[in-house]
């Protein structure tokens, strides 16, 4: 039953890991991107190479109920191949920077994948029948000679083995200058945004070659420019309503009904610095680097290089809850922005659809994930207060043993167990986190692997 | 209707906290502590941190090309003497160096499956 505080505590454990073994890692086996579709069977991820492999749970086994299905490979191809700008001689990389899936409307599966310029809808449709019978052609495809024809026959379809092909049926070209950062498709279904640097558009899913730019921060004089946009998505149910974060912290609130162009924005989020604590790290690591509504629309988590916050979309002058991901950086931000990993870009995640738990009460536990270095990933409970540190790596690779939580020691005498904040390998980063919309199954990439971690089910 | 304030969280200004505050005061905190190293080792940083030098090398990212026309130009220009070169550092385009054919990486075919569907 239920504990006072956020259901139980999950129990993570090791289900599967994707992905080569080698230290030695190709820069386009990079993961880019993870993401798991509306109904949480399938698990789409992208990489540096423009590639996409698609990963399908294996239907429940009834008698094996101590584990949910396990995902296999189900699709994998070539989503955007590298470009040259011959006009302003420019490279155009390959890499694929988000997927967003659309809900299923029919048997086949649709996704957006877009790379820093070009959005494309990738169709992943299954054929398991196959005509055969054809009076023209032999079975091989070959023509047969139509003299030797002497009686007709009707072709039928026969089962064959199951084939899933991946075609793209929009591209959605040439309208950013920037670099395309996000992608969020409407509340409506049938629109979808793109942000790049500076500006945000929108766009029909059925049109290609027109979109509407509804932001435009780009000044006039280029010399003025103060801040970038660094994420943006649209409202889970109001289907006018967007926000997109800034590299300088703030978050905007824009209401497309005001006007076609959304450069006053409805609310503008952020909290108030103390001028005393201004550093010439300050700007950089308020940057956001992800943006997530909740569920509800109720809330936003936006994530920055050094912490969680998580916003009351009525309170626009602070959020109501912080988390510190990471906090003994602070004092390595030196060493950090001479790495550049100061400038990494960690996203963040929220626990799938609340569960109810117990009879008599109605729970709803709300958990927010992200990522940190040396392959440690956290989690926040928001009702209960506490957080976990686990790590994604090959020893503790025993199914349905539970995680052993990690504990970083910032400074003084470091415990046993404890891994001090100089042993961490910075080059070990967890960008990219994804909770499966409906159970606790979550994906966690490493720079070239994925890991699948489910609770331990009783 | 208002919404109720949160409780703030793990930010929440408590008197204790007032006073860890007043006690650091005394030594720099972290943040600053690391910009004064920073400022130690490289004295020339820019006066506005945070500002348009790192958008504009943001915006920029991934470019690195190769002109004809420039490499062209600068060749005649040079006659005798050697185009500067990249340096050990080829992922960074700065100054007058014109990229030449040298410069660029050798492109490698993404035709290979990816490892995660292996």
């Amino acid at each position: 039953l239920a504990g006072a505080g956020g259901g139980n505590d999950i129990q993570w454990c090791f289900s599967q890991v994707k992905g080569a073994v080698d230290d030695d890692v190709a820069e386009a086996d990079i993961i880019s991107t993870v993401e798991f579709n509306h109904s949480g069977e399938l698990l789409a991820t992208g990489d540096k190479g423009g590639r996409v492999v698609i990963f399908q749970q294996e239907q429940e086994n009834k008698t094996q109920s101590h584990s949910r299905g396990e995902y296999n490979v189900y699709s994998t191809f070539q989503s955007h191949e590298p470009e040259f700008d011959y006009l302003k001689s420019l490279e155009i990389e390959e890499k694929i920077n988000k997927i967003r899936w659309l809900p299923q409307k029919n048997a086949a599966q649709f996704l957006l994948s877009t790379n820093d310029k070009t959005i494309k809808l990738w169709k992943i449709s299954e054929r398991d029948k196959r005509p055969e019978g054809y009076n023209l052609k032999e079975e091989d495809g070959r023509y047969r000679d139509p003299t030797t024809v002497t009686t007709l026959r009707v072709p039928v379809f026969r089962p064959m083995d199951l084939m899933v092909e991946a075609s793209p049926r929009r591209i959605f070209a040439n309208a950013h200058t920037y670099h395309i950062n996000s992608i969020s498709i409407n509340s409506d279904y049938e629109t979808y945004l793109s942000a790049d640097d500076l500006r945000i558009n929108l766009w029909h899913l059925e049109i290609t070659d027109r979109s509407f730019n509804i932001v435009d921060i780009k000044p006039a004089n280029m010399e003025e420019l103060t801040e970038v946009i660094t994420a943006a998505e649209f409202h889970p149910n109001s289907c006018s309503t967007f926000v997109y974060s800034s590299s300088k912290g703030t978050i905007r609130l824009c209401d497309m009904r005001a006007s076609a162009l959304c450069d006053r924005h409805s609310k503008l989020f952020e909290e108030p610095e103390d001028p005393s604590n201004r550093s010439f790290f300050s700007e950089i690591i308020s940057s956001i680097s992800d943006v997530k509504f909740s569920h509800s629309g109720r809330y936003m988590m936006t994530r920055d290089y050094l912490s969680v916050k998580i916003w009351d979309l009525n309170m626009e002058n602070r959020p109501v809850e912080t988390y510190q991901v990471h906090e003994y950086l602070r004092s390595k931000l030196c060493s950090l922005y001479e790495n550049d990993c100061i400038f990494d870009k960690f996203e963040c995640c929220w626990n799938g659809l609340d569960r109810q738990v117990g009879f008599c009460s109605i729970f709803h536990f709300s958990i927010v994930m992200t990522g940190s270095y040396n392959n440690f990933f956290r989690m926040f409970d928001r009702n209960t207060k506490r957080d976990i540190t686990l790590e994604a790596s090959r020893e503790n690779n025993k199914p349905r043993t539970v995680l052993k939580p990690r504990k970083v020691c910032a400074s003084g005498k470091r415990k046993k167990d404890e891994i001090s904040v100089d042993s961490l390998d910075f080059n070990k980063k967890i960008l990219h986190t994804a909770w499966h919309p409906k159970e606790n199954i979550i994906a966690v990439a490493t720079t070239n692997n994925l890991y699948i971690f489910q609770d331990k089910m009783n | 209707m208002a919404a109720p304030l949160g409780t703030g969280g793990l930010t929440e200004e408590t008197g204790q906290e007032k006073q860890d505050t007043q006690e650091k005061e005394k030594t720099l905190p972290p943040e600053r502590a690391e910009e004064a190293k920073l400022k130690a080792k490289y004295p020339n940083l820019g006066q506005k941190p945070g500002g348009s030098d790192f958008l504009m090398k943001r915006l920029q990212k991934g470019q690195k090309y190769f002109d004809s026309g420039d490499y062209n130009m600068a060749k005649a220009k040079m006659k005798n003497k050697q185009l500067p070169s990249a340096g050990s550092d080829k992922n960074l385009v700065t100054g007058d160096h014109i990229p030449t054919p040298q410069d660029l990486p050798q492109r490698k075919s993404s035709l290979v499956t990816s490892k995660l569907a292996g």
